[in-house]
């Protein structure tokens, strides 16, 4: 009996050490995650992972970065439950955003003024809206969860492009690139480089006027992020950016989520140019006016 | 005056609604000429094409299409490939007829080109290395064939296009619609067939197993190249830049792009959308050149199919490829509908 029990009791003892000798050595290989085995991706003919594909977010953060409710679009009295978004809980590590007291009240400012537009001075020609209701490139990482797919390129040439369904904005990915951006854009200046099966990418050089999501989350020119693309399974790739801005938050802080591997056997990026949806809104005010409808 | 300096914008726009720039102000003249066969020049000994590690001709790059060879033959040249003299002298005229620097047109002239050299591609003040007289190399008069009738439906669209262009030219356009696509930011020269422009004449490619892709610069879309023999996408769903198929044929990247809207402006000199086919050929000739040929037919538009060749030559990869933002500040829409609105208070009408 005894000798028995002894058995069980080392036994499960072994497996207890066992289970904590193991479980840092696979948080390691999957960082973010623990749902994940070990994984090993498939190869291109340079040694690095092949991240080829077609990807998607599927978290709500394109709406709210944070906790939010589901909510009403911002015309329900002409849009019905048409314009309505999604509740979610929020990606960001720790919950909520750093904002300095005054980037705060900015950033509800912003919300107050998502799906306004007035292009009638250029000097202001930014200052309110959102630019993913003006139909603008969306910006990183806020392009990594449109609720669109987006494509990765990568092949052997010391680039990888990512092509975004949203609006047909693409990114250049300049490999261990040491020129630093040239001139702000609205995608930013992206260079990449390994760190074991990870692609790193470093986002400098923004357009101050790209937001990170509809409820005004914001960023100034002096925005920096670092994206982190890890394969942890053949369908999926964990995704993290660190977002970094002096001017508008207290401290650096991080997103988090995976990126689903699109698998339907016909899929391919579609077009998405919003652009004739927003004309009239931005350009319907200087139209000649024939005192009738027209 | 002031609203002919964006003569070049216009010229641009209506460069893709229908009246190539290359072409404008020239005449059709048939030519006696040897039969240029619409093949791709040989490559230059001893260099083979390379191939990606995954056994795919390799086409990665960025790629420059600027020439000042004109897409149609000009009145009065009567050769399609001229002598090293003759290219020197022809070179030499384009060169002198499309420079902005120049001052010798009279202040209106010179306002219009105030849009001068600093904003253009130098490339494109040459012509291509094989001293052709006109990137169309099939017919051999090197022009565009001659249009057929067109329908009652399609003459009217036509009608109002002119229209809207004319407003437009005169500083005096009614709303965004009067405007050409490029001028909206919905498409520029990311449409095909890919002709050489004023600026932004880059392109990158990419490549990876089972896709090629091409990246204009103007304006930042890519063009997804999936060469995995998958059937086009189903007839309703209709893009602007179409849908594309390729495969390779030797060393030669084939591709073929259906489903394009049907919106005014979509299809080159608005092609019928229904009937319009265009297949183009990219092969790598030499480590720093592409022979790009497309091919155009439309029965319900031109008398027979035609074919242009234009090169594209590799350049500097310290050169890069830059963000071409356009809708984002698209400032130049409001100025041209506000200061429309401004000239009609005046009582102006053109």
């Amino acid at each position: 009996m005894r000798s028995n029990y002894t058995k069980v009791a080392v036994a499960a003892g072994m497996l207890l050490l066992l289970c904590l000798a193991l479980t840092p050595a696979i948080s390691q290989q999957t960082p973010a995650s623990g749902q994940f085995a070990p994984y090993r991706p498939p190869r291109m003919a340079d040694g690095h992972p092949d991240l080829n594909g077609i990807w998607q977010a599927f978290v709500s953060a394109n709406w709210d970065l944070q906790d939010h409710d589901a909510q009403p679009g911002p015309h329900p009295e002409v849009m019905g439950a048409y314009g309505g978004g999604p509740a979610g809980q929020s990606v960001v590590e720790g919950g909520e955003i750093p904002y300095k007291p005054a980037a705060l009240a900015k950033k509800r400012q912003n919300f107050e003024n998502r799906a306004r537009a007035d292009v009638s001075v250029d000097k202001k020609w930014h200052d309110i809206g959102d630019p993913e209701f003006k139909c603008y490139m969306p910006g990183v990482p806020r392009a990594t969860y449109m609720p669109f797919p987006f494509q990765i390129v990568q092949g052997s040439s010391s680039y990888i492009l990512m092509a975004y369904e949203f609006t047909s904005s693409t990114r250049i990915i300049r490999m261990n690139w040491k020129q630093e951006a040239p001139t702000p854009s609205w995608m930013g200046w992206s260079r990449g480089h390994w760190e074991g099966d990870t692609l790193v990418i470093e986002v400098t050089g923004q357009r101050a006027e790209t937001w990170f999501d509809r409820a005004g989350d914001y960023h100034s020119e002096d925005l920096r992020v670092v994206e982190r693309y890890t394969p942890v399974s053949p369908y999926h790739l964990m995704y993290e950016a660190t977002i970094e801005d002096p001017q508008v938050y207290t401290r650096p802080w991080k997103i988090s989520f995976p990126l689903y591997r699109r698998m339907e056997k016909n899929v391919q990026l579609l077009e998405y140019k919003c652009v004739p949806f927003t004309e009239q809104i931005l350009y319907g005010p200087f139209s000649k006016q024939t005192g009738g409808a027209r | 005056m002031k609203y002919r300096m964006w003569f070049s914008i216009a010229v641009l726009a209506a460069g893709l609604a229908g009246f190539s720039l290359l072409a404008a102000g020239q005449t059709a003249k048939p030519a006696t000429q040897t039969k240029a066969a619409p093949k791709p020049a040989p490559a230059a000994k001893a260099w083979t094409a390379p191939k990606t590690p995954w056994g795919d001709p390799d086409l990665q790059g960025v790629w420059n299409d600027a020439t000042s060879t004109p897409l149609q033959r000009p009145n009065g040249k009567d050769k399609d490939v001229l002598s090293d003299d003759e290219a020197a002298e022809f070179a030499q005229q384009l060169e002198y007829q499309l420079s902005r620097d120049r001052r010798d047109g009279g202040p209106e002239v010179d306002v219009n080109r105030a849009y001068n050299e600093h904003w253009m591609d130098a490339r494109r003040l040459k012509i291509t290395e094989d001293r052709r007289t006109s990137l169309i190399i099939d017919p051999e008069d090197g022009r565009i064939p001659p249009t057929v009738p067109l329908s009652a439906e399609r003459e009217k669209a036509r009608a109002a296009r002119q229209g809207a262009n004319a407003r437009f030219n005169a500083g005096l356009p009614e709303n965004f619609r009067d405007f050409s696509l490029p001028v909206r930011c919905i498409i520029r020269t990311d449409s095909p067939p890919y002709l050489p422009t004023i600026y932004n004449n880059d392109f990158q490619i990419f490549q990876s197993p089972g896709y090629v892709v091409i990246s204009p610069e103007m304006i930042h879309s890519a063009r997804i190249i999936p060469l995995d023999k998958r059937p086009h996408l189903g007839k309703n769903l209709r893009q602007w830049l179409g849908d594309t198929r390729g495969h390779w044929e030797g060393n030669t990247l084939v591709i073929e792009t259906t489903n394009f809207r049907t919106d005014d402006g979509v299809i080159f000199q608005n092609a019928n959308p229904e009937t319009y086919r265009i297949v183009e050929r990219f092969t790598r000739v030499g480590p720093t050149r592409i022979d790009y040929e497309f091919t155009v037919s439309d029965p319900t538009t031109w008398t027979k199919p035609w074919t242009a060749r234009i090169p594209w030559n590799r350049i500097d990869p310290q050169e890069q490829m830059y963000e071409y933002g356009c809708h984002e500040d698209n400032y130049d829409e409001i100025h041209f509908l506000t200061g429309a609105r401004s000239r009609e208070k005046r009582g102006e009408t053109k």
